[in-house]
């Protein structure tokens, strides 16, 4: 098995040591590295968008080309997990809380609309206990920085995770995303529940 | 990997509260490091603007750093520097979608706390400005807003995260747009991080117990940071960064992102070069990419730029003996 974490920008490192717990914990063999280049997209058999920022990484992947290779390869059906930037990337609309409505490359893809720093600036940034039950995981660690939210769900929309009457994880398919970051926890129970959604479209 | 726990107890800047049946905790080292961990491999801007501010946002920059003065006018200009009016902080926040950073004086609580206040994203205790306190650096555990500190050794940088900064930066020679003490600097720590891992890796602890002793800084601090072989921080390159090709090269060295002072809106070509410096940053393993990058700007147009061995002012000495 073949995973990439798109390595432009953000806490690419994190998702690649979570992603091995997750394939050890699950025993199964292959590879996690940072991917940039289109070539290194299309080996994939799964890819992580990181957190860091969307504006950032939305943009430097319309510079050599990534986004359409990544956009390509998820209507082929390959899993993808985006965290934090990466659900904003995923989206079909994004606004911003202060600025309102943002021009930045997104893939349009997860049928949603997405409100940037949903829950305000850096000193609003908070960590708690959150559970992602239609997974099977009770409780886990959301830490929430600077988070977005989810709105306006698409009928193939399902949601995955709630924080007080806020949409925090959905999944569409084959496109799993959070607004909280995972990989910034010792729980690696969403990376592993990613990796098996790569290895049952492999079999 | 770097560990993202490790808050000490009492922490005043941590702050719990109950959210209808959601208990969360803000302020928290998680919260603050992983704040700094999401700016990797990115550029963080100074601007004085609100224009500027959306030049840099516009350009790919992660954050921006807002000042009253770039570094080479503050420099030029002499007298106190002091934190940038709130009412600019402000607009820009409500400008621009990436995190916006401010400056306050070493040592200067109120000035902290006053940015705390605005709800800046993270604040930069910087040597740029004049310092406050000339033996206390702030107290940053006391904070819920994560702060970032310049360090040119391993020792500032570690005594640095001892008062609870969540990340570091070099401090090289602000406002000269030269890049040798940046290089200087980092290099130096990374020398200084192989001798404690290897110290580390041979078991002699009663070395180590030296090193702490040397750093002025808890052997705690010292074993887990001679343990991995690297900051227990994210850690950026800052201080004379000029062009792209400065950028790509401070990468090189290990440094997990740039920040750009003088170096892009003392240009005359801010636009195209904050852009290149964006490119260059993230595409540093690339040569080619680089150049590239580094063919958008024009040299006439870079700052001119000061030979650092002939300067009245030395900001990277301020605060580094204490």
């Amino acid at each position: 098995m073949n995973i990439g974490v798109l390595g432009l920008q953000g806490d690419v490192a994190e998702n690649i040591n979570a992603s091995r717990q997750a394939m050890a914990k699950l025993g199964i063999k292959g590879t996690v590295k940072q991917v940039k280049t289109p070539e290194e997209l299309a080996s994939l058999d799964g890819l992580i968008i990181p957190g860091g920022e969307s504006t950032m990484i939305g943009q430097m992947s319309l510079v050599n080309g990534a986004i359409k290779t990544i956009k390509e390869k998820i209507q082929a059906g390959m899993p993808v997990f985006g965290i934090c930037a990466g659900l904003i990337l995923l989206s079909k609309n994004v606004r911003d809380k202060t600025v309102g409505k943002t021009n930045q490359p997104l893939l349009d893809l997860l049928d949603v609309r997405v409100e940037r720093n949903s829950f305000g600036r850096q000193k609003d940034s908070f960590e708690t206990e959150v559970s992602a039950e239609p997974l099977g995981i009770q409780r886990m660690r959301g830490v929430f920085i600077r988070s977005p939210s989810i709105e306006d769900l698409g009928k193939n929309v399902k949601v995955v995770s709630k924080f007080n009457e806020k949409v925090v994880a959905v999944q569409q398919g084959n496109i799993l995303a959070t607004s909280f970051h995972p990989e910034l926890t010792n729980d690696v129970s969403l990376h592993r529940y990613f990796i098996s959604m790569v290895a049952t479209r492999k079999k | 990997m770097i560990p993202l726990s490790g808050d000490i107890t009492g922490a005043k800047g941590i702050m719990r509260q109950k959210i209808g049946s959601f208990s969360i905790s803000r302020g928290t080292t998680t919260l603050k490091r992983g704040f700094a961990h999401m700016l990797k491999n990115g550029v963080v801007m100074d601007v004085t603007t609100v224009e500027q501010a959306q030049i840099a946002e516009d350009a790919g920059a992660v954050s921006v750093m807002v000042l009253d003065k770039l570094p080479s006018d503050v420099r030029k200009a002499g007298g106190v520097a002091r934190t940038a009016s709130i009412r600019v902080i402000e607009e820009i926040m409500d400008a621009v979608t990436i995190p916006v950073m401010a400056k306050c004086r070493i040592g200067h609580v109120y000035e902290a706390r006053v940015l705390e206040e605005a709800n800046v994203d993270m604040i930069d205790e910087s040597e740029v400005l004049t310092p406050a306190d000339e033996t206390h650096h702030i107290w940053k555990w006391d904070f819920t807003t994560p702060f970032v500190n310049g360090a040119r050794s391993l020792a500032e940088a570690l005594r640095r995260i001892e008062e609870g900064a969540a990340m570091i930066r070099t401090k090289g020679e602000p406002g000269t747009g030269n890049v040798a003490e940046a290089v200087t600097h980092i290099k130096k720590v990374n020398d200084e991080l192989r001798t404690i891992n290897s110290i580390y890796e041979s078991g002699d602890h009663q070395d180590l117990v030296k090193m702490a002793r040397e750093f002025k800084v808890s052997y705690d601090l010292v074993e887990q940071t001679a343990k991995m072989g690297r900051l227990p921080v994210v850690n950026f390159a800052a201080g004379g960064i000029a062009t792209p090709a400065d950028a790509a090269y401070l990468m090189s060295l290990g440094c997990d992102g740039v920040f750009v002072g003088s170096g892009i809106f003392k240009a005359e070509d801010a636009k195209e070069r904050a852009r290149a410096v964006v490119l260059a940053t993230t595409f540093w393993e690339e040569p080619d990419k680089v150049k590239e990058a580094q063919k958008m700007i024009d040299e006439r147009q870079s700052m001119l730029g000061l030979d650092v061995k002939n300067l009245e002012l030395r900001m990277q000495e301020r605060g580094s003996t204490a």
